[in-house]
């Protein structure tokens, strides 16, 4: 009876160190809703046990069901029969049991009939449901579209659209990618146009649509003809009727539960999200930055079910007269991938919070401005609050998912040949994990969004605090190596910006990126350390190795070794 | 509109039993294992809930037990019940199958008018499938056992699909009935969040009490009257609540003695070493139909 949440220690840590009552006090009202609805919090303790229990309730679903579909759902995956996506049985099974339980509205407010919990809550359970079957994450984790229309849609459209996703009735999908629009989204084409009575109408192509098949499409089409750019980009929602056709389902590596379809829009009718011309650079941006936390936290789950595989193999697997987990080297991995997947973890939740505070802030500033109340303290707040999650999110979204990777290649690697074999579960999640670090922005696109956060050193008031601070014991020690990290990073920074050549800092970007990673995550596991005493393991090991890694960075750096780039055609 | 009452019990689990679970003398440490909801029972419960989807009606949850039993009437108001009653008394200890439908019998015709009793087949502790038929029989209430799906219900008749022997039956029954379920019946709903957030706090008396801790007695009646409003009451019925023959409930209402209890160890034989040739292969499964094993 595995529960994925009850028996996941570090989660539980994360969950009891979140710390998110001034979140949680403005998204419940102060508690008004309580009074309405006889499943809403009374108090910040009770919000809290509110969501403990669901998470329990999550971890059972994932531990005790999901788990063991996930194999026969890789296997079967989803088909297109006569024009009509069909999930994977087992997709179906877990699909039905989420709406049974109330989960497919996690994120929304109660009035629509969902949860109204916190952003970092609802991330926390796509990590356990990934961890189970990381496809199931792509449908799951979908719950962000509703949020969209929430955020940037009419009451009518809210009042339209909202409960049938709480109920689990809809599923939801975001169409932007296109054969020519992938990374560069500002040359979408799908083309919407208005009628004589000004209904919008959709006509054109996506491809890559992660379940396509939804019911709502939320729609990046461009609705300024003539235009090229991201300007002329309008969000529209549509109902995916006869007039969407699924042209196809794609046959990937991984993720075989989650259909990822390519559409044709035959005169669809659409209703505008928000205003016209902010699809891209306003409405997308805000629903990639919290796909990209979905994803961060499916690479997390995968990583997290890795590790325990691998464990769970070295245990058991005897060479050389022994359980191969007492041959050093064997442990070694085991620790550095035990390590990667804690402290990959914090930088998660920190990142989700920011989150939160962030749009929690926009929700009370939006507020008092219907209230006529002044909001420039808070308008200031947001500011900083924004800086912070704008760094965090990408920052996440490349660590965790290149971990998973990492960890996935590395559990593979600890089961040996028979890991290589379908008939055990890592090579499954090899497979899914390769897409994490592609998809809602590759690694390279994280870097580019993290850069400008990183240049301008948005955190370094925070470290400024931490190099005050006294820790306890042989903490102290790793902090010291933090500050020589710190040292490490602006003196490349400044090489790089002293530079002043784009290209060279194209390129360095990714080691500066990186450089600053460590002190983000070195200082959470510090703090971390202080509350819970075998974070000081992962922090030594964490830290221990990011100077060495920031060495590499700096020797990156400094020896030019990208200058041969002005070269490629010669070399390539 | 059809009423249920679902007969649910907490369970050891059985399925966890390590060494140091099993006393000397073969009995089961309980205080050792997690007290888990009887799997059958769940079932039970589940196709009660979806009578009330389909037609309309109310479905009660009843469990006796000891006090700790409240979890699993918590857990059936996670799933859907309407309300539940635990009935628990010292008086109610270590009676056996006969003494507990007694018990059960009267606290059903306390709690109302049903058209259904569910239960689950039976408990994974005792294994004996008799409390749900004797319960049948002190309520003078038709009953049809082993039931695998509702076919349907009409006028006042339920059609029911059950197993027997190397297939199934279909029996008609009039209302109200006893039926008791399979777990491979019907799979449990989950939890439903929303259910898990608002019935968490369900308490029974002894639990309020608990919650009171030193403060007065009028202080517990102020949480009850608070958790009754707020629905999240869970009523406990004793002797007191109800009328039953002192004489035939707990050890004294129950003429099953346990003799003894055995642990009992399956081990392997001797060997028999068997030549991998025909005419080893061809002895061995003479052997084997000596033996009863084939044929």
């Amino acid at each position: 009876m595995p529960n994925y949440f009850l028996d996941n220690r570090d989660i539980k840590f994360h969950f009891e160190n979140l710390h998110i009552k001034e979140i949680v006090d403005i998204a419940e009202n102060n508690y008004e809703d309580s009074k309405l609805y006889n499943y809403a919090p009374i108090n910040y303790e009770d919000a809290m046990e509110n969501y403990r229990k669901v998470l329990e309730v999550i971890g059972d679903l994932a531990g005790n069901h999901m788990a063991d579909r996930a194999a026969d759902v890789d296997l079967e995956g989803a088909h297109l029969i006569d024009g009509k996506v069909q999930y994977a049985k087992g997709t179906q099974e877990n699909l039905k049991e989420l709406s049974q339980a109330d989960l497919m509205g996690l994120i929304l407010p109660h009035k629509y009939g969902g949860l109204n919990f916190p952003f970092s809550i609802y991330v926390m359970a796509i990590e356990i449901v990934a961890r189970a079957d990381a496809s199931l994450m792509n449908i799951f984790g979908l719950q962000d579209i509703a949020d969209s229309i929430k955020k940037f849609g009419t009451e009518e459209q809210r009042e339209k659209y909202l409960p049938k996703f709480c109920s689990g009735e809809h599923t939801g999908a975001m169409a932007l990618t296109e054969p020519d629009a992938g990374s560069d989204l500002q040359a979408v084409k799908l083309h919407a146009y208005q009628n004589a009575e000004g209904k919008w109408f959709l006509k054109g192509c996506k491809r890559f649509i992660t379940n396509g098949n939804g019911d709502v499409l939320l729609v990046l089409a461009r609705s300024e003809a003539g235009t090229k750019d991201g300007r002329g980009l309008s969000m529209f929602v549509c109902y995916g009727d006869k007039t969407v056709k699924v042209r196809r389902i794609e046959n990937k590596l991984g993720i075989h539960g989650s259909p990822t379809c390519e559409l044709q829009f035959n005169d669809t009718p659409a209703e505008l999200v928000g205003q016209r011309k902010y699809g891209l650079i306003k409405y997308v941006l805000d629903l990639m930055f919290r796909a990209r936390m979905g994803v961060s936290a499916q690479a997390l789950g995968i990583s997290q079910a890795a590790y325990e595989e691998a464990l769970k193999y070295a245990r058991e697997r005897e060479q050389f007269g022994k359980a191969i987990i007492d041959i050093p080297v064997v442990a070694n991995m085991l620790i550095d991938m035990r390590v990667m997947l804690e402290s990959n973890r914090s930088l998660f939740y920190a990142a989700a919070k920011s989150v939160d505070v962030k749009e929690k802030l926009e929700e009370q500033i939006e507020k008092f401005k219907q209230e006529g109340k002044p909001a420039g303290e808070l308008t200031a707040k947001l500011k900083h609050a924004s800086k912070i999650a704008n760094l965090l999110t990408p920052f996440a979204k490349y660590v965790l998912t290149e971990g998973a990777n990492k960890v996935t290649y590395d559990a593979i690697q600890i089961h040996g040949g028979t890991g290589y074999m379908k008939e055990f579960k890592v090579e499954r999640l090899a497979r899914d994990a390769r897409i994490t670090n592609i998809y809602e922005g590759t690694s390279q696109l994280q870097i580019v969004a993290s850069y400008g956060g990183v240049v301008n050193d948005v955190l370094g008031s925070e470290f400024d605090k931490y190099e005050k601070k006294e820790y306890k014991g042989g903490l102290n020690k790793l902090a010291d190596i933090l500050k020589e990290i710190r040292v490490i990073f602006k003196d490349c920074l400044k090489y790089v910006m002293d530079k002043k050549d784009a290209n060279f800092q194209d390129v360095a970007a990714k080691d500066l990126v990186e450089l600053y990673s460590y002190l983000v995550i070195g200082y959470l596991l510090l703090e971390e350390s202080e509350k819970e005493q075998t974070k000081v393991f992962v922090a030594n090991r964490y830290v221990l190795n990011s100077l060495a890694n920031a060495r590499r960075n700096a020797e990156n750096i400094k020896s030019e070794i990208f200058s041969d780039l002005i070269h490629a055609e010669k070399i390539l | 509109m059809y009423n249920s009452i679902v007969l649910v019990k907490q369970v050891p689990d059985t399925s966890n039993i390590s060494g140091k679970v099993m006393k000397d003398d073969g009995t089961v440490n309980r205080a050792l294992l997690p007290a888990i909801f009887n799997h059958e029972d769940k079932s039970a419960l589940e196709l009660a809930l979806q009578i009330k989807e389909r037609f309309g009606g109310k479905v009660t949850v009843v469990t006796m037990g000891p006090l700790r039993a409240s979890d699993i009437l918590r857990e059936s108001l996670f799933m859907g019940a309407d309300e539940a009653y635990l009935i628990s008394d010292r008086k109610f200890a270590g009676a056996d199958t006969l003494a507990t439908s007694y018990v059960l019998s009267e606290a059903i015709k306390k709690i109302g008018s049903f058209d259904f009793v569910f239960a689950g087949r039976q408990a994974i502790d005792g294994d004996t499938a008799q409390v749900g038929p004797q319960t049948a029989e002190k309520l003078n209430m038709p009953q049809i056992t082993y039931a695998e799906e509702i076919i349907d219900i009409k006028e006042n008749k339920v059609t029911v699909k059950h197993k027997i022997d190397g297939g199934h039956e279909i029996l008609e029954a009039q209302l109200p009935v006893l039926i008791t379920v399979l777990k491979d019946a019907v799979e449990p709903r989950p939890f439903s969040a929303k259910r898990v957030m608002a019935y968490k706090n369900a308490s029974s008396l002894v639990e309020l009490e608990k919650l009171a801790e030193g403060n007065s007695l009028l202080y517990v009646d102020k949480l009850v009257d608070e958790y009754t409003s707020r629905n999240l009451f869970i009523p406990t019925i004793t002797t007191d609540e109800m009328t039953v023959d002192l004489e035939r409930i707990g050890i004294k209402g129950s003429p099953t003695k346990v003799y003894k209890v055995e642990s009992v160890v399956l081990g392997g034989g001797n060997h028999v070493n068997i030549e991998p040739t025909k005419a080893g292969i061809g002895s061995l499964i003479d052997q084997l139909m000596i033996d009863h094993i084939f044929g």
